[in-house]
């Protein structure tokens, strides 16, 4: 048996945030972009804190990562670790699991959680990130746990010699279907129009002969009865429908910003996304936002983390001038 | 050859810095049918080894102290204070990979080093007055599962009425079919209720509360 471990307990555990204390800048959510927001906030000399569901964000379910400078191969779990290492040099205070349930702004920004805790701060940076989007086809909701996983990661060692199916064409998406075909019999992809992953992972989707892969094809269905076990396909290009037998569906098709506790504070795109201008300003004064979860086109570790960096600025900024 | 490194040993040193008071850690094998008892029996003895805060046992489940404990799985992990008192805190499977994290945090727990929870919660908790039973299916390679794990054996460690136990799926494939189980973390409370995911602490308390 391989034994891999994946430590992160941490050595020295960070103080919490405190709610009887005036912050000059609070960070909501402790991915790349809230992380290095710390940093740069902190190093700065402000007063931060970050208030976070789980340090690390969603970069703890990318199994590896290639394409952040200075790392040719890392675990996304480790990078993370590297990065919260380094934030807690500089003893900035991280509550985790904290949701946050509404921003007010009142003579200071306040933060209210789910846990009716309220804390309060000059400037607010957000960074929440985002949530896998779902299907939003018949069986989804249904199947969740029963066969539909949004994390190959996670659910993948579940399906040994099994036959499963990914739905995507982004880097995700044929990451996940190269983890799987290592584990499962058989892997399908399936993706709606074309393939717009990096070119190094495609040719290496090639090379894999247990991988299936349909193009221009929908879901429409998943059935099954305790379990999932099929899923009905549509081919666009033949305008057939096909029943596939399928024991495990994972759901890589992209993110939507987590936004839904903002209730109107500050101005979103149709599709939920902050609209942050070239500073990570948003539409309220004092807010700024960093990360996946703003309208900033590329979702990628990088960006985030600069993203977060330039947001941290701007607060220092908006503090310095004294317009709090 | 060593299992745990000697890199990941010395984190893990500094880790166990915290651990307050003794643990006894009792680890059940059984010597046939059981794929993964030795490995587990080389990590828990490794991991034991670290710090001089902590014993272990190894008992076949033939013996009749084994039986004690109620096991029906092997391999089996109990955590049993200073004073061997125990809180219904168990691991069945190896807790290598990101489990590492959860049986740390066990450890931890059961020395009386756990992490203090606001008085609310405490409330809350020490309220539960009817047999609850905490299974959390996990698969080592998910991030998620430790969390999970680690709050239903914190709900063990403070109440008597809770007893919580880790099941990694993959080695015991029958109980987890039985339980449906195709995603993890999957929680199941008293059998019937089902939580999936690393839930808040909140989550596992109204789940009970509704039951």
């Amino acid at each position: 048996m391989a034994i891999d471990f994946s430590l992160n307990v941490g050595t020295t555990k960070s103080k919490r945030v405190k709610s009887d204390k005036l912050y000059d800048t609070l960070i909501i959510g402790g991915g790349p972009a809230g992380l290095n927001a710390a940093l740069y906030a902190k190093r700065k000399g402000l007063q931060v804190g970050i208030l976070t569901q789980r340090i690390g964000g969603q970069v703890l379910d990318t199994k590896v990562v290639e394409n952040y400078l200075g790392y040719t191969k890392i675990t996304g779990e480790e990078l993370m670790r590297e990065f919260e290492d380094h934030v807690n040099e500089y003893d900035v205070p991280i509550s985790d699991e904290m949701q946050v349930k509404q921003i007010k702004c009142e003579e200071y920004k306040e933060i209210h959680t789910t846990t009716d805790e309220v804390y309060k701060a000059k400037t607010v940076i957000i960074a929440t990130g985002s949530i896998p989007r779902m299907l939003g086809i018949p069986g989804e909701k249904e199947f969740n746990g029963k066969g539909v996983s949004y994390c190959a990661i996670c659910d993948g060692s579940l399906y040994q010699d099994g036959i499963v199916m990914v739905i995507g064409g982004g880097n995700a998406a044929i990451g996940s279907a190269l983890d799987l075909s290592r584990i499962a019999k058989k892997v399908m992809i399936v993706h709606r129009s074309t393939f717009r992953a990096d070119q190094i992972l495609l040719d290496r989707l090639n090379e894999q002969k247990n991988i299936d892969i349909y193009l221009e094809t929908e879901i429409k269905e998943i059935k099954g009865q305790s379990k999932m076990t099929h899923v009905i396909t549509y081919d666009k290009d033949t305008k057939l429908e096909k029943s596939i037998n399928v024991e495990g569906l994972f759901v890589e098709i992209g993110h939507v910003p987590r936004t839904e506790y903002l209730n109107g504070l500050i101005e979103l795109e149709n599709n939920g996304e902050i609209i942050v201008d070239s500073n990570g300003e948003t539409s309220e004064p004092g807010i700024f936002a960093a990360g996946d979860v703003t309208n900033v086109k590329y979702k990628q570790i990088v960006i985030a983390a600069a993203e977060g960096a330039k947001a941290a600025l701007s607060a220092t900024e908006y503090i310095n001038k004294g317009k709090h | 050859m060593a299992m745990i490194d000697d890199n990941s040993k010395n984190q893990i040193k500094t880790i166990f810095e915290q651990l307050k008071e003794q643990v006894n850690v009792v680890l059940i094998v059984k010597k046939e049918e059981c794929e993964t008892c030795s490995d587990t029996q080389t990590f828990v003895t490794e991991m034991t080894d670290i710090s001089e805060k902590l014993t272990l046992e190894v008992l076949d489940e033939s013996d009749d102290k084994a039986k004690e404990f109620g096991v029906t799985m092997y391999p089996a992990i109990i955590l049993l204070d200073k004073d061997n008192k125990d809180y219904g805190i168990k691991f069945y499977g190896i807790p290598a990979g990101h489990e590492i994290n959860s049986f740390i945090m066990g450890l931890i727990e059961v020395s009386g080093a756990g992490e203090q929870l606001p008085e609310d919660v405490v409330k809350k908790i020490e309220a539960i007055n009817k047999p609850i039973d905490i299974k959390v299916f996990i698969t080592l390679s998910c991030p998620h599962c430790p969390g999970a794990v680690a709050k239903a054996h914190k709900l063990a460690f403070m109440n008597k009425n809770v007893n919580a136990e880790m099941i990694e799926a993959n080695t015991f494939g029958e109980i987890s079919t039985k339980y449906n189980v195709s995603g993890v973390p999957k929680i199941v409370i008293n059998e019937d209720t089902e939580l999936l995911g690393d839930q808040p602490l909140n989550a596992f308390l109204s789940a009970i509360e509704n039951l």
